[in-house]
């Protein structure tokens, strides 16, 4: 029969495991190194640029000076007096961060009171219906968020059509100054980032059983017995990450406070990008910019602790 | 293709045959640490030239990964397989003359049935006119002239079937894996297949390796059955011998309806060991494992090896009371509760009163004694 | 009996109001973009008052030089960045499910995903920032910068439905090509890139969907003579409002809305 020897047997196949095993490694290697290259070098790195430019002095004309400098913290806080150098307090850039993330979270809640009976209705569709209200929700997100925003802005205006309708009909005689305020932009933002909190909450309101909703309803709850105390619970997930969806990307929002705000209701998105263009203090712009990636890193982090056990602390 | 060939049914299949798969003290595990699970303990196995062989075990037991390891979807942790002499367990499936039908049938849905069936014979670099050829005796050995150009996605469940099985015999493998190939179809269907499993294999004279959870699918169409349990081989066996003659608890119990229970061995002699039986009753019992001693011992017998008797005959091995009466079709389930509380299940054509006493005899020979 | 308190059994999912507001957010979310469609094709200059159908806007916008330049340089970006990101997309993806668990998957996860977890102002202005240090050092300039940073933020759109569809894709096939003598090359030549095309073509669609839309980070990175059109309706904007912006407008959203529905309709058909 045959003759190998029982350690020949085992070297052929710790010489095959080996060669497996390292080849599988360096195609896995191959592959995967250029993208996360690319992205380290040109995603990654740069914010580790921003982190070190926010230390420095402006320079005169943008850029930075090479020079260690808090200047840019404490700008935040305070006005440097150009006469003589003195720190007097000052809330204007406080006020915007707070303004930024007022809205953002205003703009969460709205989404989430319009999202969640939405995604409630698409969940309770049949399924082939389910597709075609997702792809309807979705589509607008792939859709110019510029274009978009501008097409609210033609509704909106004082020459709008809101207020054409609202004067022509003789409600008002007056147009209403929607535009270039705060609700403006809180409307913009809710239009702009609702399908991402609508998504998640299908998401898991998809996978509700809803044969639970019925051993609720058998048990003697009522409709928003039900809703309260079983189909939100449930939902959790999906709600904590929509509502994160909505408020990252809503606090350092650009677009929208420069189209609906105008130049005067400033959030950080176009505050930090005036820092790069006109006034032209980098490491003013870096440091808000730091300061938008550390609010939004702690968002994440409640996420990712809400995310994993969620539903059944309440269930 | 080989001329076909004529299989003799011997009483030892396999005798005088080459060993085709050979495995020797295979050991495969999965993970590591506290969540290590053995799926292959030590497994000897030995599959003869054109044999249809079954494994059969319970889910979990290792089937699934002996087969693996047999195609080279992985590499065993210890020991070796052989084929057709050769020692295979270190190479690459796509050096292992052997062909694998999937469970989900893992048909290239980007191809029609013919590149399906024909991809094999591609990839070992025939010519054109040979794959064709060969494809279009695959598809008629399996009924699927008709359908060469259909997308496989447009296919029945049968069909399916027949096409990948037609795929993996294409390139006239050594050995072909079948991992419960039939279980996606319903009944009916898969009688069907039954048959037309057997044909195939002989045919083309491929030896067969066949996963089922079907214990009478294993029982009829294989010519050995090995039964597993835990990553261990307990029996290896013809089905007659696996049915009749199971050398432990678990395939007894495993196959078939069977009444096991305890009783005392009292002596061994040429015609088998004389046992003690609940109630005091004595029977001769058979011995098929080694090293039984004098002692309490488990018997076995099934069913369809008892028949009822009055409650005072003499034949009755034991005794007791009907408790309960299943109808099933072609006869009755008779539950008799002994003396002793063990309950034992007789096959018969009468039913018997309710709680009314009866005796129990059994038919020559078929008394087993279990190893534990 | 309990059936007298209970609502009827088709109504037992829905909630009241729900269906409303579901419609309304649809409302919402079409709405301004049905009026800007509608009055982009409007005679009159006005955006509240239709008098007559009109193509005139069109025509004017495809005459616009501005227009036409902008819209030459998104197209190049997009190409660009779409064919690279791809690229390095699917090989990722490839990477990330065709094996075993691997020491620093979560990480490389992450890094993929980088782009899109840090807001896109501050990955604007950090890349503003690098590109004026590489600018200094070596002295080069151009609209590769443009589309490098392009290429970055494409990468996890394209990674994502091409991970998904290799996720969905069973290994067993693969294994039964390879259990059928294919070796490891003939097996990706012949079973893995022919099944996972689907995969490859959606993300390609989506880098090339977000690639045209971008204005943050082009509106940072952007030289001069390298503005994209998104860039130049934001400029026209700020000037005031034409009915040829919303031509214009209309024309990006309908090439973006074509893409995304074949991009949905690919997926639809892989059941
Ligand atoms: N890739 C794997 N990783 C980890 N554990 C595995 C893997 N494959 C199999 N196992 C484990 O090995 C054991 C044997 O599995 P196997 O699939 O061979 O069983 P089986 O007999 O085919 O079962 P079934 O009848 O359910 O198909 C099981 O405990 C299983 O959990
Ligand atoms: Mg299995």
């Amino acid at each position: 029969m045959t003759d190998l020897s029982a350690s020949t047997v085992a070297d052929n196949l710790a010489r095959a495991r080996r060669i497996s095993e390292s080849t599988a490694r360096r195609r896995r290697l191959q592959l995967l190194m250029p993208a996360l290259i690319v992205i380290g070098i040109f995603g990654l790195f740069p914010l580790t640029i921003t982190a070190t430019y926010s230390f420095l002095s402006p320079g005169t004309y943008g850029g930075v000076r090479w020079e260690f400098s808090t200047d840019a913290y404490v700008q935040f806080l305070f006005q440097r007096d150009i006469f003589d150098d003195t720190l007097s307090f000052s809330d204007s850039y406080l006020r915007i961060i707070g303004r930024s993330v007022g809205l953002a979270f205003v703009t969460t809640i709205g989404a989430l009171i319009l999202g969640f009976p939405t995604a409630y209705f698409i969940a309770s569709k049949p399924p082939n219906q389910r597709n075609l209200w997702l792809f309807l929700i979705t589509l607008p997100f792939w859709t110019n968020l510029l274009i978009r925003t501008y097409a609210i802005l033609l509704i909106i205006r004082d020459e709008g059509l809101i207020n054409f309708a609202l004067v022509g009909s003789g409600l008002r005689s007056t147009p209403l100054n929607i535009l270039y305020t705060d609700p403006a932009v809180f409307i913009g933002l809710i239009y702009s980032y609702l399908p991402f909190m609508v998504l998640p909450l299908y998401a898991s309101l998809e996978k509700l059983d809803f044969k639970l909703v019925e051993a609720a309803y058998d048990l003697y709850a009522t409709r928003l017995q039900v809703l309260r105390r079983v189909i939100i619970p449930l939902a959790r997930p999906g709600i904590v990450a929509g509502c994160i969806l909505v408020f990252i990307p809503g606090l350092g929002a650009y677009i929208t406070p420069t189209l609906l705000g105008g130049g005067k209701k400033l959030m950080m998105g176009n505050m930090i990008a005036e820092q790069f263009g006109a006034s032209r203090n980098w490491p003013f712009g870096s440091a808000a910019a730091l300061i938008l990636m550390t609010v939004v890193m702690l968002a994440l982090v409640v996420y990712v602790r809400n995310s994993g056990q969620g539903g059944r602390r309440h269930g | 293709m080989p001329p076909e060939r004529n299989r003799t049914e011997t009483g030892q299949p396999g005798q005088g045959k080459a060993v085709m798969v050979r495995a020797d003290g295979v050991t495969k595990t999965f993970g590591r640490g506290a969540s290590m699970v053995t799926a292959l303990d030590r497994v000897s196995l030995s599959i003869n030239e054109n044999e249809f062989l079954t494994l059969l075990g319970p889910s979990g037991c290792g089937k699934t990964t002996l087969l693996r390891l047999i195609a080279g979807f992985e590499l065993p942790d210890a020991g070796q397989i052989l084929l057709d002499g050769q020692e295979i367990g270190h190479l690459p499936p796509y050096q292992r003359p052997v062909n694998t039908v999937f469970q989900s049938y893992a048909l290239f849905p980007h191809m029609s049935v013919a590149r399906n069936i024909g991809f094999g014979l591609e990839m070992q670099g025939r010519p054109a006119s040979e794959v064709a050829q060969t494809t279009a005796r695959m598809l008629a050995l399996v009924r699927m002239e008709d359908m060469a150009d259909r997308r496989t996605d447009q296919l029945s469940g049968g069909q399916q079937q027949r096409v990948a099985l037609a795929r993996a015999l294409a390139p006239h493998p050594k050995v072909l894996l079948l991992d419960e190939p039939l279980s996606a179809l319903d009944l009916k269907l898969r009688k069907n297949m039954q048959i037309e499993l057997k044909r195939l294999q002989n045919e083309t004279g491929i030896t067969f390796i066949f996963v089922t959870h079907d214990q009478e699918e294993a029982l009829t169409m294989s010519d050995r059955i090995a039964v597993m349990s835990a990553g261990r081989i307990l029996q290896v066996g013809t089905p007659k011998e696996i049915y009749h003659r199971p050398s432990s608890r678990f395939v007894a119990d495993f196959i078939g309806d069977i009444n096991i229970f305890a009783a005392t061995l009292e002596k061994t002699g040429p015609d088998g060991a004389t046992v003690t039986l609940p109630g005091g009753g004595k029977a001769v019992a058979q011995v098929h494992a080694a090293g039984v001693v004098p002692g309490p011992v488990s018997v076995a017998i099934r069913p369809e090896d008892m028949h009822l008797t009055a409650a005072e005959d003499k034949s009755a091995a034991i005794r007791g009371r009907i408790g309960n009466v299943v109808y099933f079709g072609s006869g009755n389930n008779v539950h008799v509760t002994l003396a002793d509380g063990t309950e034992v299940i007789v096959r018969s054509n009468e039913a018997g009163a309710v709680d009314s006493p009866v005796g129990i005899a059994f038919s020559p020979g078929k008394l087993q004694v279990l190893e534990d | 009996m309990a059936d007298a308190r209970r609502p009827r059994t088709m109504d037992l999912r829905k909630q009241p109001g729900f269906n409303q507001i579901a419609w309304l957010c649809l409302i919402f979310l079409y709405a301004p973009i049905v009026v800007l469609i509608v009055f982009s094709f409007n005679d009159n200059r006005s955006v509240v008052r239709w008098t007559e159908f009109s193509l005139r806007w069109y025509a004017a916008a495809l005459d616009n030089q501005g227009i036409r330049n902008a819209t030459i340089v998104s197209f190049k970006v997009a190409s660009v960045a779409t064919v690279f990101g791809t690229i390095l997309a699917t090989m990722a993806a490839l990477a990330t499910t065709r094996t075993a668990p691997f020491r620093g998957q979560t990480l490389s996860y992450a890094i993929i995903n980088q782009p899109l977890m840090v807001p896109e102002i501050v990955t604007a202005v950090s890349t503003l920032a690098l590109f004026a240090i590489i600018k200094q050092l070596t002295g080069l300039t151009g609209i590769g910068y443009l589309m490098l940073a392009h290429t970055v933020f494409c990468i996890p759109f394209a990674y994502m439905p091409i991970r998904a569809r290799l996720e969905d894709m069973s290994l067993t096939l693969e294994q039964a090509a390879a259990d059928l003598y294919a070796t490891p090359f003939q097996v990706f030549r012949r079973v893995t890139l022919p099944m996972m095309s689907p995969g490859i073509v959606a993300g390609a669609m989506l880098a090339f969907v977000v690639s045209l839309d971008d204005v943050i980070i082009t509106l940072m990175v952007a030289g001069p003579g390298e503005t994209t059109l998104p860039i130049y309706i934001l400029g026209q904007i700020r000037r005031g409002i034409t009915p040829e912006i919303n031509a214009v407008s209309t024309l990006l959203l309908g090439l973006s809305v074509i893409l995304v529905t074949a991009f949905f309709l690919i997926g639809q058909r892989r059941r």
